[in-house]
């Protein structure tokens, strides 16, 4: 068999889940989706004494409108993030990167926490969070607390969760009723991890540009928010010339990695084109949304 | 080795009861614990799509799941589709269009496409490639494989009329 050994404890609630991390005193992994850490157990790189299986907790697996935010459970798949109405009414740029996410019968398994916990550095989610000024809740045997997600991701694979907390739901703000958004990434294949991606979301008011925000993946050991290049767009009209300057100062902000799918210069490149990209189609969004 | 969990679960309309180590995974149960020998593994870490079944409705991959996490789940494999001298039709399709060569991404293949044509309208042939992205065929025979599950969808579409 490939996975190493380990005990199998399925939940039946939040507090059985961290109750049972808590007992394994740092040596148990939480198992949703599975659909990373399935292949890291395969591959032998993780040895837990306990597997910790959520996927009977059904009251993780929501996705909930919450006034002025929407809330969703960990447990919610993929899938269901791509198709729900909730996410699409308020966050189209959602439902735009999530047809980018794997494949669909990874999608059909794969979770929202499982993502967020994992933290790829190419992931979509986690840079989504970011993007939206998403708070993560993380719940352990002794309380709950809530997380920004500019604060959640400190590195490849590495999150600040304890190893006796368990993400249990995002809440994601609202945007503004016509804010314009933008989405795009390039990677060798459909449904492979990005070699790049940018993703935006900006409001028009008075035909000013406001609220700007920028987020961009692949390209570092976690998502990070392009914040030069959105103090270039703020309260401008964009032209060519300052659709350059934002493409340059996204492109400045980044020192990417060279590996075998592409080199450093490359992924900067892509910046600064997918930049271009989704500022402009942000930018049109919106003003037709205000039309 | 850890402690056993003993599961039920349903392959093909037919209830099995097993003793499994958690570290099971599910396509090696298929395979060596029901001798299931359909579904193919591959990559054996989600990335080639032999292994896709379908799990209570919803395609999966095989070597992704733990047995013991399927405890009371319904699990289609491509034992389940036809026989030999009763395909279905989209085995047929896959024979009559030469879908397959050497046959190992087949019951991946075939799974996937079963899902997607349950669920999805697939207007275009871009739907279908986008669709089976998430399955790698070393032959690379792409095109005959589209066109299969093309003909399906025509007869699907045809048939609703």
């Amino acid at each position: 068999m490939k996975p190493p050994p380990f005990d199998y404890v399925l939940a039946k609630n939040v507090e059985d889940a961290v109750l049972t991390l808590a007992h394994a005193g740092g040596d148990a992994k939480i198992i949703a989706g599975g659909q990373s850490l399935v292949p890291m157990l395969n591959f032998r790189l993780l040895k837990p004494s306990v597997l910790v299986d959520i996927n009977a907790i059904s009251d993780l697996s929501f996705i909930a409108d919450d006034g002025d935010a929407v809330r969703i459970g960990a447990l919610t798949r993929h899938r269901q993030l791509e198709t729900s109405q909730l996410i699409t009414q308020y966050f189209p740029v959602i439902t735009e990167a999530m047809s980018y996410v794997a494949h669909l019968a990874i999608r059909n398994r794969g979770t929202i926490g499982g993502s967020l916990s994992h933290a790829d550095p190419a992931a979509e989610l986690p840079m989504l969070a970011l993007l939206l000024d998403a708070e993560l809740q993380a719940v352990s045997s002794t309380g709950s607390r809530t997380i920004a997600a500019r604060d959640f991701f400190l590195g490849a694979l590495i999150v600040d969760l304890k190893e006796d907390e368990l993400l249990t739901e995002i809440r994601i703000p609202k945007l503004a009723p016509s804010s314009g958004w933008g989405f795009a990434e390039v990677a060798r294949r459909s449904g492979d991890f990005a070699l790049a991606g940018v993703a935006v979301t900006l409001s028009i008011t008075n035909g000013i540009i406001s609220s700007v925000r920028i987020a961009m993946v692949g390209v570092g050991d976690r998502p990070q928010r392009a914040t030069e290049a959105e103090t270039v767009l703020e309260g401008q009209r964009l032209t060519p010339a300052l659709l350059d300057r934002v493409s340059r100062a996204a492109r400045d902000a980044v020192t990417p990695h060279t590996d075998a799918h592409a080199s450093a210069d490359y992924r900067r490149h892509l910046i600064g084109v997918l930049t271009e990209r989704v500022v402009s189609a942000a930018w049109r969004r919106a003003n037709e949304a205000a039309a | 080795m850890s402690k056993l969990h003993t599961i039920k679960i349903t392959v093909n309309g037919r209830t099995y009861e097993r003793s499994v180590e958690p570290r099971l995974l599910l396509v090696d149960f298929l395979r060596h614990t029901l001798g299931l020998t359909g579904t193919h593994v591959g990559c054996e870490h989600g990335v080639c799509g032999a292994c896709t079944i379908i799990v209570d409705g919803d395609s999966m991959r095989s070597c992704l799941l733990f047995a013991v996490q399927l405890n009371g789940r319904s699990v289609e494999t491509v034992e389940g589709l036809g026989r030999v001298g009763a395909l279905n039709k989209l085995q047929k399709a896959f024979q009559e269009h030469h879908a397959l060569q050497c046959g190992f991404c087949t019951p991946g293949m075939l799974m996937t496409a079963t899902d997607l044509i349950r669920k999805y309208p697939l207007t275009t042939d871009d739907d279908i490639r986008h669709g089976l992205s998430g399955n790698l065929c070393r032959c690379t025979g792409y095109q005959h494989i589209v066109e299969a599950v093309r003909a399906v969808v025509g007869e699907k579409a045809e048939s609703t009329k």
